[in-house]
């Protein structure tokens, strides 16, 4: 496969686009969410999967975003998720909610209803009782933010 | 303040390890501490930063809640019943207070 210079300077556009929207995306966490962050994983490095955060892609009214996760795992009391928490960046603080869950519960599933001061990226984080951490993110467009006034 | 009203549903009969869904709702203003009175003032934080879920004295379910929790907190989660037994539900509000309910379900 070869490129004219004109076809050249368009892939490395786009490449060039993508790495910074991916690097923004990977950055705009703030320090006091990756503080929070910390705080809770102790410092394990968090792996994708198993764990499923759902909120709206756009939110109308900040103050009260419905948010639910949940997350795979036989519950026993061997292998289970010890606990939740919900953090999002772009709320004065970002601290949200921990749900802590027991072999009781069942399922490592729970949902609330949250304040978002604006369109920002939600994070959700799962301690599994072996210390493992699995994180998923979602964007949320908030049309109204729910936070001052 | 508005009386703080403490609601939870969930089935009333479950078969013997059945996973049940419980939904529980109080009303409460979760008044976050990030909001100004007309005359600029702060107003307190003052939120219920706790909550439990005890099926008969042992623990199920505990969340800690932030202030970027909505007004009337609404809580959605499951327990897994093996026998007939007791919910107990509790709130712990920053001022100290606890809200408390109780809910039971029979395993046939």
């Amino acid at each position: 496969m070869t490129f004219n210079r004109r076809e050249a300077l368009a892939v490395a556009a786009g490449a060039l686009a993508f790495a910074v929207t991916g690097a923004r995306i990977a950055w705009a966490a703030a320090e006091d969410t990756k503080k929070a962050l910390m705080d809770f994983t102790g410092g394990a490095e968090p792996q994708t999967g198993r764990i499923t955060l759902d909120a709206p892609e756009i939110a109308e009214n900040g103050n009260t975003v419905p948010v639910s996760v949940s997350v795979e795992s036989p519950m026993t009391a061997e292998d289970y998720v010890e606990s939740v928490t919900i953090l999002a960046e772009g709320n004065p603080s970002p601290a949200v909610a921990t749900f802590h869950f027991t072999a009781m519960s069942g399922e490592a599933a729970a949902s609330t209803r949250m304040r978002l001061a604006k369109t920002q990226n939600v994070i959700a984080v799962a301690k599994m009782s072996d210390g493992s951490v699995f994180m998923d993110t979602k964007e949320v467009k908030v049309t109204i933010g729910g936070c001052g006034g | 303040m508005a009386k703080v009203k403490p609601r939870v549903k969930l089935p009333k009969k479950a078969e013997k390890g059945e996973i049940v869904t419980i939904k529980t709702l109080i009303s409460h203003p979760m008044e976050s501490g990030q909001r100004k009175d007309k005359s600029g003032n702060v107003i307190p934080r003052q939120i219920i930063n706790s909550f439990k879920c005890e099926f008969n004295g042992k623990p199920v379910f505990a969340c800690d809640m932030d202030p970027a929790i909505s007004a009337n907190p609404y809580l959605e989660f499951t327990a897994k019943v093996e026998e007939s037994g007791t919910f107990a539900f509790t709130w712990v509000d920053d001022d100290g207070s606890v809200y408390t309910t109780e809910e039971k379900i029979t395993v046939e």
